[in-house]
């Protein structure tokens, strides 16, 4: 129950609205930190505008999203930061507090270091696949290049920062064993390979929150093993928080802590794995139920 | 392209039938083409009127020439075979990129000593200045548009204007400003304005991308377009500034302050250097060298950025914008130190231009100029330097060829002027270009890092930029 205790991410009301279209509609929860928590729902519930929504590829029509990398989401701060002007606090790195909503898609993934793949790969299909990690590694070497003033030069202080990026990139190749491909481009890697390279591109960024979409889609058997195997990974390894979209159940149930369920952009349910599969209002919203207990479904979800 | 022959499939020839048959339908087409445009000819006759004049024996000679080149081709050809000719299928990349740049730079550093051994004092000014000068120029401002075009992936008509920016810096501080203020430094003018103009260019490119960046594709090019025609138009109607179609005549180059003149009593670069020759010569070879120079910094920058995180950005925004937002890569300002970089070289391109030809006008900065600097970006490879710099050898070297070709009056009769052909050959060659090399002479990329080796990208999977 870390969602409640030590919350790292919390979403309050939040309503997306396209025109007529409400995909979101007042939608809360948070997701605490050190977890991974799955976001679930059938086709066209609403999950991806959600992480649209917290990464600043859409700005919500109202609501809140309050990152806290350094300690729980302290409710009065975010009031006294909501209150202001001011788009995020940062302080000593322990009470730091981020507005998403009010930050465009850049700055999250810069200073509220919140980074994501999608639910279509966006890899640089040109580019090899080092040079996508070392492009996600952007602003710490723009910042060591002196905003290419010393980069220019030739200074050395660059040379080292490129070296450090070199390694880090080289870390995570070997995590998902795609040294060996790392001078290829990364439009010529297979399916499966693409996706975990989209993962630990955006592992480069150094999140404290990595949103994943849909991320097992497509993927055989045994790569969604490895999956599972390189999220758990992450999450044990590294001080990174996960946020994923999945409609695999097995990958869901296995991997993750928290599971909050979305239909017609509303949340039906919030808990456990366990809870959440026996939830009569989630197992009514994949499967339907019979004709008989339609009205006592309805009375439970409240229509 | 030409891949197919490697199948395995064994090559099929075409039946003479099939071969026939086609070149029948070319000549029918050739045939048809030839009756509006070729078949009759208006000539004046001695009394000033207007008679037709039949060609019956060219149409002829034009349908059997197609008839019999479609007849050879067909039967050279294998199904799944790009061409039957190989050297249309020549890749620098795979069998020359190393030596080619290296070798292509001692050419270029040799060229005015060959062309002053070979063609003499006064032959060499034309290759010098007309050749030599007038390709670097081109190929500077391609290179510079390759940082834009080639790299970023925003596709910007309307390069010129920066260039004319560059050139009217220079031509109004050089001519107006510094004489009226500071005239001791008139010998230096040039040197003087060159960094002011670069700097002004790429402020304009600022000032250009802050709006104009958020569009994409289609929309970025046609405000691009526009914003080069404006400019054109200032400079044209303000004629307080720019002196209008009139024209400003530009103080000439100077050597670090020693001007290259025979006559007036300053001190000048023959009097100092004692070299032989004319002063016009060594002119065109300082011009050379200096156009070269200002060059080889665009390609120094271009190769230094590429491997640091602004050029790597630049590449990854031509590839996915929406990633590189993903990624917290302010897409905004990496947009625009493209722009900018581009707007720099080509003011420096301009100020360089305004000093050489002593004389400039709005007529030089038309949007012909944008779009021949694009054609040598596209045609060259999107993103590499090599090939812009072929190309631009290609297009500027193959306009100022068709000039030589007067021996061709002899042939064609004395009202033959080969220059006029020169769009025509131009159109020809894009379209040509189009169908063997869509990507460019030069498309696979090269990475910017390597971990173990270094082998080049194939253009199947780097991607043109939409922005």
């Amino acid at each position: 129950m870390r969602w409640l205790s030590d919350p790292l991410l919390v979403v309050e009301g939040l309503t997306m609205r396209f025109g007529g279209l409400v995909a979101v509609r007042d939608l809360s929860f948070s997701a605490g930190r050190g977890d991974i928590t799955a976001l679930i729902g059938p086709n066209g519930a609403g999950k991806t505008t959600v992480f649209n929504c917290i990464t600043g590829f859409y700005r919500p029509t109202s609501g809140l999203i309050a990152l806290a990398p350094g300690a729980p989401v302290d409710p009065e701060a975010v009031a006294t930061l909501t209150a202001s002007v001011r788009r995020y606090r940062r302080g000593d790195g322990r009470d730091d507090l981020f507005l998403l909503e009010r930050m465009p898609d850049f700055e999250i993934a810069r200073k509220a270091k919140v980074a994501r793949t999608f639910q279509n790969i966006r890899l640089f299909p040109g580019m090899t696949v080092l040079e996508n990690l070392i492009v996600a590694q952007h602003n710490r070497l723009m910042h060591a290049s002196g905003w290419s003033l010393l980069g220019l030069v030739g200074a050395a202080s660059y040379a080292q920062a490129e070296r450090a990026a070199v390694e880090r990139a080289k870390y995570w190749l070997d995590r998902i064993e795609l040294t060996q491909r790392a001078d290829d481009a990364a439009g010529s890697l297979p399916y499966g390979d693409q996706r975990r390279l989209e993962i630990v591109r955006a592992m480069c960024t150094e999140p404290v929150l990595l949103c994943l979409d849909e991320p097992a889609a497509g993927l055989n058997p045994k790569e969604s093993t490895a999956l599972n195997a390189l999220l758990r990974a992450i999450r044990n390894d590294h001080a990174t928080s996960i946020l994923l979209i999945e409609h695999d159940m097995t990958v869901v149930m296995e991997i993750s802590d928290h599971v909050i369920v979305l239909e017609y952009g509303l949340g039906i349910a919030d808990g456990t794995p366990d809870s959440v599969k026996n939830d009569p209002k989630v197992i009514a919203a994949y499967l339907g139920v019979e004709d008989d207990e339609v009205a006592q479904a309805e009375a439970e979800a409240g229509v | 392209m030409g891949a197919g022959s490697k199948g395995a499939l064994p090559p099929q020839a075409v039946s003479m039938r099939e071969a026939m048959k086609s070149a029948a339908a070319w000549a029918l087409v050739v045939l048809g083409l030839s009756f509006p445009i070729i078949a009759l000819r208006t000539v004046q006759d001695f009394s000033n009127r207007i008679v037709l004049e039949p060609r019956p024996w060219l149409v002829a000679g034009l349908v059997l020439a197609t008839f019999v080149g479609r007849l050879l081709w067909g039967l050279g050809k294998y199904p799944g075979q790009a061409s039957a000719l190989p050297f249309l299928r020549f890749d620098f990349s795979v069998t020359g990129g190393s030596w080619l740049p290296k070798a292509g730079l001692a050419a270029l550093i040799f060229f005015p000593i060959v062309a002053l051994a070979l063609a003499g004092q006064s032959g060499a000014i034309k290759w010098i200045d007309n050749f030599g000068v007038q390709i670097l120029i081109y190929v500077m401002l391609a290179w510079g548009l390759n940082i834009v075009v080639g790299l970023a992936g925003l596709l910007d008509l309307g390069y010129v204007a920066f260039y004319a920016v560059g050139a009217y810096t220079y031509a109004i501080l050089a001519t107006y400003v510094i004489p009226a203020t500071v005239p001791v430094l008139g010998p230096w003018a040039f040197w003087i304005c060159l960094p002011i103009a670069g700097m002004l260019a790429a402020l304009w490119g600022i000032i250009l991308g802050f709006p104009v960046l958020r569009l994409r594709g289609d929309y970025l090019a046609i405000v691009t377009l526009a914003f080069g025609e404006i400019i054109r138009l200032v400079l044209i109607n303000w004629v307080a500034l720019t002196n209008g179609n009139a024209g400003i005549q530009t103080p000439r180059i100077t050597f670090f302050g020693l001007p290259f003149t025979t006559r007036g009593t300053e001190t000048t670069f023959t009097d100092v250097f004692g070299l032989p020759g004319s002063p016009t010569v060594h002119r065109s070879i300082f011009l050379y060298y200096v156009i070269l120079g200002l060059a080889l910094l665009v390609a120094f920058v271009t190769l230094r950025m590429r491997r640091l995180p602004v050029g790597r950005a630049w590449e990854a925004l031509r590839e996915d914008e929406i990633a590189c937002r993903s990624l917290g890569v302010n897409t905004v300002n990496t947009k625009l130190t493209a722009f900018a970089m581009g707007a720099l070289f080509g003011g420096l391109a301009g100020a360089f231009f305004s000093a050489r030809q002593g004389f400039i006008n709005p007529r030089s900065f038309e949007f012909l100029e944008s779009a021949t600097i694009l054609a040598i970006v596209v045609l060259g490879g999107m993103g590499s330097l090599v090939g812009v710099a072929i190309a631009a050898i290609a297009i500027i070297g193959g306009i100022e060829l068709l000039r030589e070709l007067d021996w061709l009056k002899s042939i064609f009769g004395s009202d033959f002027d080969p220059g006029q052909y020169r769009m025509l050959i131009f159109g020809l060659a894009m379209v040509l270009m189009m169908v063997w090399r869509p990507r460019g002479l030069i498309a696979a990329r090269h990475p910017s890092i390597v971990l173990n080796e270094a082998p080049a990208i194939s253009d199947d999977h780097v991607r043109e930029g939409r922005g």
